[in-house]
């Protein structure tokens, strides 16, 4: 089965850790973390993402624009922010944008 | 039209981790429910109680306002910005995670357990500089009135968060009543009842009952019994 490809971006390098392992924790998903735009983008390029994770440190100008960017290279992808620092919420959050 | 929501006590999620019980009125970690996600800003609510000895390890948070208001013995909090305190019954603690915070909460009474309420509110602003605070609040000033404990100003009664929300409690004997008017447009209110029997407007709750109420002005709120409640009046209106 086709596990969820998960891409965290967030410039915390304590909580992008925390994401990481909790999405890996669940054997459905998969996760690859970036801890800033430009290495978002590059990573989306290369990769099929079912799911882009905002998340801490990701100003609204950066946002503004990588959301776009990644919409154009690919319309289905799902792009959610993240709150509270993965304790918690992670869950939730993946399931409500799998919903 | 009152738009309303009743969550009863035995409807919460409920995790038992050993050093930690813990009852959530929204979904959290292995709580999922779809149909409880949140009301409006507010994301969490958590009746927690840690045995002796036990807590929290250091642990990331980002982007949440976390409030904590102990109901029964100390908790220590340690964070990442300096911060070493003890908070107990009385007071109220907050979190603006912001761009990023660790922190670390045990009880170090080994004799007695802590409870307290875990509280996080959306921000309406991503990515601020952390920071923390507490206050010492007078019980005896929430006997047959509202205390305010939250608000959006830093210079108002209680604690401040970046949310444009206000939070009061009441510790009322049987029979007194009072009428809450929502502070903004647009906002409601979930009332969690920590202890005894209230009715607001016609609806019942009993204790650890939550109920949410959006789409009116104002509203009426009874003690059935002696009781102490706590009022979330938080924007319904959010996106996240």
């Amino acid at each position: 089965m086709k596990k969820v490809e998960i891409l965290a971006v967030c410039s915390h390098p304590g909580i992008l850790q925390t994401l990481l392992r909790l999405i890996d924790n669940n054997p459905g998903w998969n996760a690859t973390g970036a801890d800033n735009e430009q290495q978002a983008l590059a990573y989306f390029n290369e990769k099929s993402f079912d799911i882009v994770l905002l998340g801490s440190g990701m100003d609204e100008v950066s946002e503004d624009r990588l959301r776009p960017a990644c919409l154009a290279i690919n319309p289905a992808v799902k792009i959610i922010r993240h709150y509270g620092g993965g304790s918690g919420l992670l869950s939730g959050e993946i399931y409500q944008a799998l919903n | 039209m009152a738009n309303t929501v009743l969550h009863k006590a035995d409807t919460r999620g409920f995790a038992d981790h050993g050093w930690l019980k813990s009852h959530q009125s929204f979904s959290f970690a292995n709580y999922y429910n779809p149909e409880r996600i949140h009301f409006g800003a507010l994301r969490v609510l958590n009746d927690d109680i840690v045995l002796g000895g036990g807590g929290f390890g250091k642990h990331p948070h980002d982007n949440m306002e976390i409030i904590s208001i102990p109901l029964e013995g100390d908790l220590e909090h340690k964070d990442s910005m300096g911060n070493t305190a003890v908070i107990k019954h009385g007071d109220i603690q907050v979190m603006s995670a912001g761009t990023g915070i660790y922190h670390s909460e045990y009880n170090k009474d080994t004799n007695q357990a802590v409870k307290f309420l875990q509280i996080w509110v959306f921000p309406n602003k991503r990515n601020v500089e952390p920071r923390y605070d507490q206050v010492t609040l007078n019980p005896a000033d929430r006997h047959n009135q509202l205390q305010q404990i939250l608000s959006p100003n830093a210079d108002d009664a209680g604690v401040w968060i970046y949310q444009n929300a206000w939070f009061h409690m009441g510790n009322f004997d049987k029979g007194v009543s009072t009428e809450y008017n929502l502070k903004a447009k647009g906002n409601g209110v979930y009332i969690f009842v920590l202890k005894g029997d209230v009715k607001v407007n016609d609806q019942l709750l009993n204790t650890r009952d939550g109920y949410g109420i959006w789409d009116v002005d104002n509203f009426n709120i009874t003690a059935e019994t002696d009781a102490e409640f706590l009022l979330m009046e938080v924007p319904m209106e959010f996106k996240y």
